[in-house]
């Protein structure tokens, strides 16, 4: 049964530099780069290439041997200039020099009735051998799905309410019949429901106008009713034992594509925001690509934070950093790396606060804040309570649960809901945190404790 | 602003690693944050952006709230004495003046003492000087009498501050509120002077006949031992009209500094809940839970005529207002839970009445009972995150 739910708790943040509905032609980057860090999980990652060798794009360039039969294909075709590591020899980055014109590996191509004739074998052999599997998340712990795995459910959100989060409307504009392809293979890998989650609040979006074979469930509410955790928690909660898979509408695209056209087309269009960016819009690029160019001549001020993805949930890459796997978006936001006279005290509209504490008057502001980078006070230890609880629409405790982490308590991170929840779930609890803990970094040491458990 | 920056520029290599006074770093990060919001950044990854809102905002928001019941104290306290010594024609300003010849030394002490603990563990531990002192450095003050001497407020400071807050770790880490600690230790070492007839500060001065610096609940404690009619005795009091419902609740009585009217602590209750620092949930429940035990004792009945008072007198008299308004939605000491702080409120409204009325060895009961109920916060904070672990485990399979 498709629902609809309605959801009081969260915050939606209003900040200045939101995509304009226009595309910009750029120069596309030289390099791109797959970041095997953009995947939670991968421990045992293994070259299928060297530096100097030409890919195609979805040629695989790298496998876990954890999980052998995935792979990793190159986003773009081109020479593989660098294979970047880290300390203790991490893979950090494989990069690539783009060719002008991406040749694309052939990989067999399907009408919609082949999609309908196939099994989930061949399904999930096709997509792991050709690079698309990856765009499966499971839950818990936000790894990368198991092909041996079934999954109860598969969930997809089909909007974002992150701040300054692309349009999708414009964005997926076309893709329909992508999309529905995908949506068909998705329902292949699973016994139980796939699950499009739409914005109950706003129409309903072209690209899901004619969707079918799906449940349609409508969730409305602030931030962060858009994000797949929160949608899963009222759907169908993830338990001890339980496994479910999440795609995003890009990667539910990506993997339609892959089917139909025969390719690993990791070609999007990505939403260029937030305040120091001179013209927002959206720019057509492909997967890995590298960050400064994205932005090139379109930046305003020399000291500026280069995000690939949103403000809550993103990566400061810098500017020559490049695009994360999952990312549709790149913000860019001034740094505020300087003291402020009595900052802590001042009265002002202009700081955008979920608190109305002495001062915090930003209520009282409707238009759009320009926001930096600086913290806004030290590291403290939970004082505040009862903060945490009103912007998370899911009956958890977080409070309670980030002590269990930081106490290593096995069992009572178990109990209080590890698996409903990732990073993302509680980027807005990390948010208005007045003792700035980084509740993110804690909430992944639980997740990697119990998952090593 | 500049020049200050420099001027801690200038010195901040001596606290730097290899400098003199290296140890003493933490106190000049904490005196440099507090002219200046620091300059730290977001990390890599986490969220890049952060609420403008900290622990020094919402401290000082409290600390503001107490503002309207620390200027009424002081006047209160000129009126009081003035009032005993039968000054008729005294102004507003002479009151206030006696009042801050009284309260502002004990401030003095509170801070200086308080701050020189916290300053001296920040050092030995080399931690980050936190800003609970901030709130507990005003309300320590507020809940003591005029006449306390000031050498018992630095006692008590200290026996606060370190048993209390630093034997567990410092802000955030405590059980128990650690204002009503320092009361508390006064309270059962030094009875003398905080109970009894000490609320009223006579000075020199000659008290005018029949005086009697009792609070109201003295009189209910009496009444309640002896058997006597409290009714007609607070009715008799020397001072006509003093004990009367209206007057209770603007606080023109005798008792604490800053705790004497329910009025201005609703108006600092109106801050806290405005700006979302205070829990609201406890505030109402705790008047929810001392209107409703009074109610309780008003069907019961019986001989202790303690009893019969009013409910609604409960909520006036005393320390209540100031207690559930400021002591007991001290987040760290309260509980924790959502649930759980209409639970702990309620209990401490209960309790607050049971003790006033059927025991007659503590005419208050709002201090003992925020206490008491701070030991048990945890409990009842257990049993809801039971209840949402068991939730959990219901809908499992595995």
């Amino acid at each position: 049964m498709s629902q609809t739910i309605k959801l009081k708790k969260g915050f939606d943040i209003n900040l200045a530099g939101k995509a304009t509905n226009t595309t910009h032609n750029i120069d596309q980057p030289e390099t791109f780069a797959l970041k095997p860090t953009d995947f939670h999980g991968i421990t045992r990652p293994k070259l299928l290439i060297k530096e100097g060798d030409n890919v195609k794009a979805g040629t695989p360039i790298m496998y876990d041997a954890v999980m052998e039969s995935v792979v990793f294909s190159a986003p773009v075709s081109g020479e593989v200039v660098e294979v970047k590591r880290g300390a203790k020899r991490k893979l950090l980055e494989i990069k690539i020099l783009a060719d002008k014109e991406v040749e694309f590996e052939a990989y067999a191509k399907h009408s919609i009735s082949d999609i309908a004739s196939l099994s989930r074998e061949e399904a999930v052999d096709k997509l792991s051998k050709g690079g698309a599997w990856v765009n499966l998340t499971q839950r818990p712990f936000g790894t990368i799905a198991n092909p041996a795995d079934s999954p109860k459910a598969i969930f997809i959100s089909g909007f974002d309410t992150h701040p300054l989060a692309p349009d999708l409307d414009y964005a997926l504009a076309g893709e329909e019949q992508s999309f529905q392809a995908g949506l068909d293979v998705l329902k292949k890998l699973t016994d139980g429901k796939v699950h499009l989650n739409v914005d109950g609040s706003g129409e309903v979006l072209r690209i899901y106008s004619a969707v079918s074979g799906v449940e349609i469930n409508k969730f409305s509410g602030p931030h962060p009713a858009g994000n797949v955790g929160v949608q899963i928690h009222h759907l169908d909660p993830i338990n001890k034992g339980d496994i479910a898979w999440t795609c995003t509408p890009h990667g539910v695209v990506q993997i339609g594509k892959f089917f139909l056209e025969g390719k690993y087309d990791t070609s999007k269009l990505v939403a260029v925001t937030g305040s120091s960016v001179k013209n927002t819009g959206y720019v057509k690029t492909y997967s890995g690509a590298l960050v400064g160019k994205l932005v090139a001549d379109n930046v305003e001020g020399d000291h500026n934070r280069f995000i690939s993805g949103n403000v809550f949930t993103g990566e400061s890459v810098g500017e020559e950093g490049y695009l994360g796997f999952q990312h549709t978006q790149i913000t860019v936001i001034p740094e505020g790396d300087e003291e402020e006279f009595l900052g802590w005290l001042k009265p002002t509209t202009k700081k955008l606060s979920f608190h109305k504490s002495i001062g915090l008057l930003s209520f009282l502001n409707k238009k759009e804040f320009t926001v930096d980078t600086n913290t806004h006070g030290e590291e403290r230890g939970f004082v505040m309570t009862g903060a945490f609880e009103k912007v998370m629409p899911m009956d958890v405790l977080p409070t309670y649960l980030f002590k269990a982490i930081l106490a290593n308590d096995y069992d009572e991170i178990e109990a209080l809901g590890i698996f409903e929840l990732l990073e993302e779930d509680i980027a807005l609890c990390e948010f208005i945190d007045v003792s700035k803990n980084d509740l993110q970094h804690i909430l992944r040491e639980g997740i990697e404790l119990i998952r090593n458990s | 602003m500049k020049f200050l920056q420099n001027a801690f520029d200038s010195v901040k290599p001596h606290f730097e690693k290899g400098g003199k006074w290296e140890k003493y770093y933490t106190l000049y990060e904490g005196h440099r944050t507090i002219f200046f919001r620091p300059d730290l950044v977001t990390k890599k990854t986490g969220v890049q952006v952060r609420d403008a809102g900290d622990l020094k905002r919402m401290m000082i928001t409290v600390v503001l709230a107490l503002m309207p019941c620390l200027i009424f104290g002081m006047w209160n306290v000129g009126h009081q004495h003035f009032l005993a010594t039968g000054v008729a024609d005294a102004t507003i300003i002479d009151k206030f003046l006696i009042g801050a010849l009284k309260v502002i030394p004990i401030l003095v002490v509170s801070y200086g003492v308080g701050l020189s603990v916290e300053f001296t563990f920040c050092v030995i531990r080399n931690h980050p000087i936190e800003e609970g002192y901030l709130v507990t450095g005003m309300l320590i003050p507020l809940v003591m009498p005029a006449s306390i001497p000031l050498w018992q407020v630095a006692l008590a400071t200290v026996f606060a501050v370190i048993i209390g807050k630093e034997v567990f770790g410092g802000t955030g880490m405590n059980i128990l509120n650690v204002a009503l600690l320092a009361r508390a230790f006064l309270y059962f070492a030094y009875p003398s002077q905080i109970s009894g007839d000490v609320w009223t500060y006579l000075g020199d001065a000659q008290a005018v006949d029949g005086f009697s610096g009792a609070t109201v609940l003295a009189y209910g404690a009496e009444a309640a031992a002896n058997g006597t009619d409290m009714v007609t005795a607070v009715a008799g009091h020397w001072s006509a009209g003093m004990f009367d419902f209206m007057n209770m609740f603007i606080g023109a009585i005798p008792g604490s500094i800053g705790e004497t009217s329910t009025l201005v602590c609703l108006l600092g209750a109106a801050i806290l809940i405005g700006t979302g620092v205070g829990s609201w949930k406890i505030i109402v429940s705790v008047f929810g839970g001392a209107w409703a035990m009074g109610l309780l004792f008003n069907a019961v009945g019986g001989d202790n005529s303690f009893m019969m008072m009013p409910a609604h007198h409960h909520l006036v008299i005393g320390g209540l207002a100031f207690g559930a308004v400021f002591m007991a939605t001290d987040p760290v000491s309260a509980a924790h839970t959502e649930l759980g702080k209409w639970i702990y409120g309620f209990l401490i409204g209960v309790i607050t009445v049971l003790i006033r009325v059927v025991n007659p060895a503590y005419p208050e009961g709002i201090m003992l009972a925020i206490l008491f109920m701070n030991v048990f916060a945890p409990l009842i904070d257990y049993f809801v995150v039971e209840a949402n672990k068991k939730r959990r485990l219901q809908r499992a399979t595995v």
